[in-house]
């Protein structure tokens, strides 16, 4: 066991499919999806006088 | 190795040319970042998706009014392949006013005279399905939706007859549809 | 028979190959095939619906009706952008999970649900289109409503690649739990791991937009507004490309290393670039709504912008690391004269090798620069629903993507279907005729386009303001449909040819294509400490910034001489 290669903390997020696999989907669906959905929500209705 | 597994530890910070080209790449993708927002303040052409939630019918009837109170004229084209095209009220905002136009299957409805350098919010709608407004020559391009009303604020710098093409997919009489801004 | 996963456990079903002393999963080879050819199908089928819809954009020929070339766009963009790809990419999948891993894939059984699943769903969807019920484009936009099969079709394409994206999940999941391999995945398959999470994405939208408007067509429920549409169906639109850009650069990878033994000359590099595309590529669907009412600037901006543009930051990554692999591979085996002379000794009579040049300089040169562009909120303005839209996308899905895949079969038919191609001649020239050809076409469509030449119309002569330069174009658009046609039509007859009359392969390795020989003295790994070998790259590469620096601020430049806006 400790004759081991240190691995970098980089290199093991990498090693994660897991971990990108659950961050690949919040990100793009946070910032794109549900973002764009609550200003699609909060458009005001029109004033035509 | 592309296709084996990596059993030795991989991590090597970037180096030489590959380091290079990575800070060239990163100050180009800052150089980009900052374009958009510049432009957003200090440029002139800007897309901010202004938009209010409008029935059919609703903008519909303002557009009727808008007609009724500010027609200054009649465009005639009888040779138009589109029936609908071939006569069509002109009509002009008040300086600095508010202009309605209505995207329907196949016509912008109705044509509009504004004024060089005066600044107008137009109300861009559909009455039926999703079209695009492309005025043409300038080539400027704006989606319109049914149940939305999008505001563009615009000011025309250029005078003379420009054509509004759809753009958007609105069924077989699409590639026939057309509007007019007359500018003086 | 053994229930590992591993595929050295004695009594899986696997073979070695012949060429390349791999393991190949029998399993993962059979489904490889079916999906290979099912997607071939499917692109010959898209292929004879370009060549129409060219004809008849190409004013002077104008073949088709109105009322068809309609029907048969919505045929095209179905067929290429969602059936060729998908089970093209699903066959990727596959190989990369298992021989790379030397694992067994996970399911038979799943493999064969999600097969059955996206045919029957392909085939709905193109039955309902040709019958005239589905005239709606491929992005059928509400309120167009197309019949409720249309819907249905996509919903079981989409479910179907799901169900296979999860064989592929799992199969990585089993093969580190029994042992089939020991530490990091390699390249090719982190990239279709990329592809892979991206489709999750891609496919959970597709499922929130389509059944809602399934539940419609059918009169179920009220119709979802127009806006929320759009932005949910790019959500599964612009994503699905996005996996596309994955599998084609895990592609780029894997040929440059089989014909030229090239390798990532920095793991921690390109697979940070993978991540990159993994968290943030996704955001740029927001470049379909860059015009439209209801989402505001700051949405529009920052989302376009990949958050800052990291995630062109990793395509130019991968523009840097691909052809430095290659490079560095040819001047280890002793090519090193000067900046580029180890360019006249790659093996440009490989047609894997010829596709993946191609698509690499297509997509980067054309695609990247004109989407990056066109993709910025303001430049949008004079480029939105006009032919430079498709002009952008065909040099990226056609160009890149589609020209990777078809050099990648020039090595998965002699090595997963055992067969030799037949009329290798040909076979050598097929890349640059479809090359060509998809460059030509792409040109025409985005000089008409920025001449103010819409998409997806019939006819430009009835508004009566386009001039004979924007006819010329459309000609151009014509003549490059034609050869990139003709490119398509030879390749769909050389795999279908090969796997019918191809020479089998047994107990022998594959005809070779051609890969450069190493020169006496010449040591492989030689240069692996050598930071500063690949000149060749460098200079490349900025000669591509150069171009898109001039290309970008050309375009705000014209931007600036329309009316002002906001």
């Amino acid at each position: 066991m400790k004759n081991e290669p240190k691995i970098h903390p980089w290199q093991k997020l990498l090693d994660n499919p897991w971990l990108l696999l659950v961050l690949g989907v919040l990100i793009p669906i946070l910032s794109y999806t549900v973002w764009g959905w609550v200003e699609l929500l909060m458009t005001k209705p029109a004033l035509l006088p | 190795m592309s296709l084996r597994p990596l059993t030795a530890p991989w991590f090597h910070a970037p180096a030489g040319f590959e380091k290079i080209w990575l800070g060239c790449a990163i100050l180009w993708c800052f150089v980009m970042s900052l374009m958009m927002p510049y432009w957003h303040f200090r440029g002139k052409q800007n897309s901010t998706g202004e938009a209010y939630t409008v029935t059919p019918a609703a903008f519909m009837a303002r557009v009727d009014k808008f007609v009724a109170a500010n027609q200054v004229g009649t465009y005639k084209n009888p040779s138009s392949s589109n029936p609908l095209l071939q006569e069509l009220p002109i009509v002009e905002p008040p300086a600095g006013g508010d202009a309605y136009l209505m995207g329907r299957m196949w016509m912008w409805y109705p044509a509009l005279r504004l004024r060089l350098g005066e600044t107008y919010r137009i109300h861009l709608s559909s009455v039926d399905l999703q079209h695009g407004f492309s005025l043409q020559p300038l080539n400027m391009n704006f989606h319109v939706l049914p149940g939305y009303d999008h505001v563009l604020t615009i000011t025309p710098t250029s005078k003379g007859e420009f054509t509004i093409v759809c753009n958007e997919f609105c069924g077989l009489g699409h590639s026939n549809m057309s509007g007019k801004i007359f500018v003086e | 028979m053994s229930s590992s996963h591993n595929l050295s456990a004695p009594g899986t079903p696997g073979r070695v190959c012949g060429t390349t002393g791999l393991g190949v999963c029998l399993d993962a080879q059979r489904f490889i095939k079916l999906n290979a050819v099912v997607g071939i199908v499917f692109l010959l089928l898209g292929g004879i619906a370009a060549l129409l819809l060219a004809l008849t954009r190409w004013q002077t020929v104008h073949l088709l009706p109105a009322d068809w070339f309609y029907r048969i766009l919505t045929f095209h963009g179905i067929n290429m952008l969602i059936l060729w790809i998908l089970f093209f990419e699903v066959a990727i999948l596959y190989f990369a999970c298992t021989t790379p891993l030397n694992a067994r894939l996970y399911s038979r059984k799943v493999a064969w649900a999600s097969f059955i699943m996206m045919l029957i769903g392909g085939v709905m969807v193109d039955y309902i289109i040709l019958v005239g019920q589905a005239d709606v484009m491929m992005t059928s936009y509400l309120p167009l409503l197309a019949h409720p099969l249309f819907y249905l079709g996509i919903i079981l394409v989409a479910v179907g690649t799901l169900v296979g994206v999860f064989n592929f999940f799992a199969t990585l999941y089993v093969a580190k739990r029994d042992g089939a391999y020991t530490g990091s995945m390699p390249i090719v398959t982190f990239g279709a791991l990329a592809a892979a999470i991206i489709a999750v994405v891609t496919l959970l939208h597709g499922a929130v937009v389509m059944i809602p408007t399934f539940t419609y067509s059918m009169g179920w429920t009220a119709q979802p507004d127009p806006a929320w549409y759009r932005l949910i169906w790019w959500g599964l639109g612009h994503q699905s490309q996005q996996v596309n850009v994955c599998a084609m650069v895990a592609v780029w990878y894997l040929i440059s290393h089989i014909t030229v033994g090239a390798k990532p000359i920095n793991e921690a590099v390109c697979r940070s670039a993978f991540v990159l595309y993994i968290l943030f590529i996704n955001l740029a669907s927001a470049h379909h709504l860059l015009v439209d009412p209801g989402v505001g600037a700051t949405w529009k901006i920052w989302n376009t912008s990949y958050a800052m543009y990291l995630a062109v930051l990793a395509s130019m990554v991968h523009g840097f690391t691909v052809p430095a692999g290659i490079e560095l591979a040819m001047r280890e085996k002793g090519y090193n004269r000067g900046i580029f002379g180890w360019v006249s000794a790659l093996p440009w009579k490989n047609p894997a090798f010829a596709a993946t040049v191609l698509s690499v300089v297509i997509f980067g040169f054309l695609g990247g620069i004109t989407g990056v562009t066109l993709g910025t909120q303001q430049i949008n303005i004079i480029a939105h629903n006009t032919l430079r839209i498709p002009g952008h996308f065909h040099v990226t899905v056609v160009g890149g993507t589609t020209l990777a895949f078809m050099g990648l079969a020039y090595y998965v038919i002699p090595l997963i279907f055992q067969r030799d191609f037949i009329f290798r001649g040909v076979a050598r020239l097929q890349p640059w005729l479809f090359g060509i050809g998809i460059t030509l076409l792409a040109f025409g469509m985005s000089f008409a386009g920025s001449m103010g030449v819409s998409r997806r119309s019939w006819d430009i002569d009835a508004q009566g303001v386009y001039g004979p330069a924007a006819h010329l174009w459309l000609g151009v658009l014509g003549i490059g449909g034609i050869l990139a046609f003709t490119g398509l039509l030879v390749f769909v007859l050389l795999c279908v040819g090969t796997l019918i009359f191809g020479k089998k392969i047994e107990g022998r390795a594959m005809a070779d294509w051609g890969t450069p020989t190493a020169l006496a003295g010449s040591t492989p790994g030689s240069l692996a400490h050598d930071h500063y070998a690949v000149k060749g790259t460098m200079v490349l590469t900025l000669v591509f910034l150069a171009c898109f620096a001039v290309y970008y601020f050309a375009n705000w430049k014209a931007l600036a001489d329309v009316w002002p806006v906001r």
